[in-house]
């Protein structure tokens, strides 16, 4: 009963019209985001947050605008999935699966209003999962000390790489890489300065905004300019969408479809290293061993085919929020950066957050809840709005999105340095891509670098510099087994997920979920 | 053999890295780990990997041919050119080239990509500059 009062005056806070207002458009820009092929979540959410910041909005404001962009971008993916077989982002995948066909049948109106009432179920289950499940997870977070927290980042650098990682090496590369150039700045424990080379610029560290929006949103640029010839042929040659009214028959048939992909979705997004790529790839699979064994419909236009993985992949991405906000680590790219949007903000999350500042843990998950029925109807009678956006070329729109992350970087920091240093930081990120090196370990790393560091030093400060502090507790050895069964399986299974995943579908390059 | 090289670079970058955190000077301030443990343990994590992507290299990445290399290039150098360029001529100028050459270069006609870029420079500055109050560069014109 004290979540249902505290999640009332989170309602209270959300529902004023200024944040209503952020609701609505950052609903809309995430849709937006999520439905153009090359925009997913996390560059989309990454180019927003100078904006954000330097509109001077309050933390709940551009919290909430934020939040809504990142589920609206998880609804979007799957139009572009549906209408062009393009999936607008890496989740999306699994939707183009049975999504195209349908379409093709001239079902493609149907395919969207299912599987935005798949997103919609999905989406509002895992809602309701992270109301439950964060308390909880918080409770046992406030036993943690400094060097339970120190295992806990490693857990987390240990399983970001995944199941389906192929190569372990260069994901510890990426996490040291990240964890390296946090180092840079003056230390915050004694204020000595370190790899500053005396050059004024560095000495405040570099802002992790700009190494997010060069790795994520200017890389993606660059693998476009790389790859425009290649796929010139294909001009986007949208279906057309027929009728949008969903088919309440067809709705009803899949409610067992969507049942099973909203549960495994959550979990998979719960649990480190999974994301929600996995949980809707999860989410065919088994929907498809379970009501088509025999392969006979599914990737022909089975509507449960469109469902299940939907219902999966946005179930997902509100599990993923329970470890980003109850332990302030996050799973994924994109609650990485939702986890910068909150450093950005001077927001610790983790147990302290909802001790301290519930009205801003509450307000963010009532907006979640706002911006799902507010999804729910911009999904289903407005979807032609932004089928019509996807005829925009892409020649055009990567220009406009290379240009408003310089604004940004801009606006926040006013030096051409800074400017100049994502584009470094973009240029790298192409190299790492194509070298096949993760880039969501090296973000996470410049987010929690610091922080890490604090808490190792902590703990020695208490054991008086005894290292046997880290194995010190039987929590820490249940999290260190964690991270070592996280970093080890993968280089056991890791060829054998991937395979199957490219199978469905050749994949393409993406930034992580 | 991309990856032999990558994992020297990497090599490089961790004794380099290890070289300068042995230098960190210790302030009057000091606690038990002191300022440089931590780096240390990073460049060598970082020089582990290197090592290994020199003994096991991954499959040859798909590099791209010498002309999407060079075009890779160029715009890097556009995309450096417009950080110089925007304190000296302000945002709507130096933005309007820089669009118009991506776009161009990414398959659009070159007039149409001028007329892109004017486009795409006055709709950010009127949105995010006029609209929203974001500050922009300014140059000598103010704008």
């Amino acid at each position: 009963m004290e979540i249902l009062s505290l999640l009332a005056d989170g309602f209270g806070v959300a529902l004023t019209p200024t944040n209503l207002f952020l609701a609505v458009v950052g609903c809309f820009l995430g849709t937006l985001m999520g439905a153009l092929p090359g925009l997913g979540p996390a560059n989309g959410v990454a180019i927003l947050i100078p904006i954000a910041f330097s509109l001077g909005l309050d933390p709940t404001g551009s919290l909430i605008l934020l939040v809504s962009v990142y589920y609206g971008a998880m609804y979007g993916g799957r139009i572009s999935s549906i209408l062009l077989n393009i999936p607008g982002d890496e989740p999306a995948m699994m939707t183009c699966l049975d999504g195209f066909p349908m379409a093709q049948q001239g079902k493609a109106g149907e395919a969207l209003s299912l599987s935005g009432v798949a997103s919609f179920v999905g989406a509002f289950v895992a809602t309701c999962g992270l109301v439950l499940l964060a308390p909880q997870l918080v409770k046992i977070a406030l036993l943690f000390g400094p060097a339970e927290y120190f295992v806990l980042f490693t857990v987390a650098f240990a399983t970001l790489g995944g199941i389906s990682s192929t190569n372990q090496a260069k994901s510890a590369f990426a996490a040291a890489l990240g964890l390296g150039i946090a180092m840079i700045g003056s230390d915050s424990q004694t204020g000595s300065q370190r790899f500053t080379f005396d050059h004024v610029h560095l000495y405040d560290g570099i802002d992790f905004l700009i190494a997010i929006v060069g790795l994520f949103a200017l890389s993606e640029v660059f693998i476009f300019l790389e790859h425009h010839r290649s796929n010139q042929g294909v001009a986007p040659k949208a279906a057309t969408v027929g009728r949008i009214m969903p088919d309440f028959g067809m709705i009803k048939r899949c409610i067992p479809s969507m049942a099973r992909g909203t549960g495994l979705g959550f979990f998979s997004g719960v649990l480190p290293g999974a994301g929600a790529s996995l949980g809707s790839f999860l989410a065919y699979s088994l929907e498809k061993q379970a009501v088509d064994r025999d392969g006979k419909t599914f990737g022909k236009g089975d509507p449960r085919g469109v469902a299940a993985p939907e219902a999966g992949n946005n179930a997902a991405s509100g599990g993923a929020l329970v470890p980003m906000l109850a332990l302030g680590v996050p799973g994924s790219g994109t609650t990485a950066v939702l986890l910068a949007v909150l450093l950005q903000l001077n927001i610790t999350p983790g147990p302290l957050l909802f001790t301290k500042n519930p009205d801003i843990v509450w307000g963010l998950i009532a907006a979640l809840f706002l911006a799902n029925f507010i999804l729910l109807a911009m999904n289903i009678p407005l979807v032609g709005i932004f089928t019509r956006v996807l005829m925009v070329p892409t020649r055009i729109l990567m220009p406009i999105v290379a240009m408003i992350s310089f604004v940004g970087i801009y606006s926040i920091t006013g030096s051409s340095f800074d400017v100049m240093l994502m584009v470094g930081f973009g240029i790298a990120g192409w190299v790492l891509r194509k070298l096949d090196v993760s880039l969501v370990p090296v973000i996470l790393g410049i987010l929690l670098g610091n922080q890490m560091e604090v808490n190792l030093r902590r703990a020695m400060t208490i054991s008086d510099g005894d290292w046997f502090i880290l194995v010190g507790s039987p929590l820490a050895i249940i999290l260190w087994m964690i991270a070592i069964a996280g970093f080890v399986l993968p280089m056991m299974m890791g060829r054998r997920m991937k395979k199957r995943m490219e199978s469905m579908r050749d994949t393409e390059e993406f930034v992580g979920d | 053999m991309s990856d032999r090289i990558f994992g020297g670079f990497g090599l490089a970058l961790a004794i380099f890295y290890i070289w300068a955190a042995s230098t960190i000077k210790d302030s009057f301030m000091v606690d038990v780990v002191g300022p440089r443990a931590f780096p240390y343990i990073v460049g060598s994590i970082v020089g582990l990997c290197s090592i290994y992507f020199i003994v096991r290299p991954d499959d040859e990445p798909d590099w791209p041919h010498m002309r999407a290399f060079a075009e890779i290039f160029f715009a890097a150098a556009v995309m450096f050119a417009y950080c110089v360029a925007l304190p000296e001529f302000g945002f709507v100028i130096s933005t309007v080239f820089a669009t118009a050459y991506l776009t161009w270069r990414l398959g659009t006609e070159p007039l149409w990509s001028l007329v892109s870029g004017v486009g795409t420079s006055v709709g950010i500055y009127v949105v995010f500059h006029l609209i929203l109050g974001l500050a922009l560069a300014e140059g000598p014109l103010g704008f």
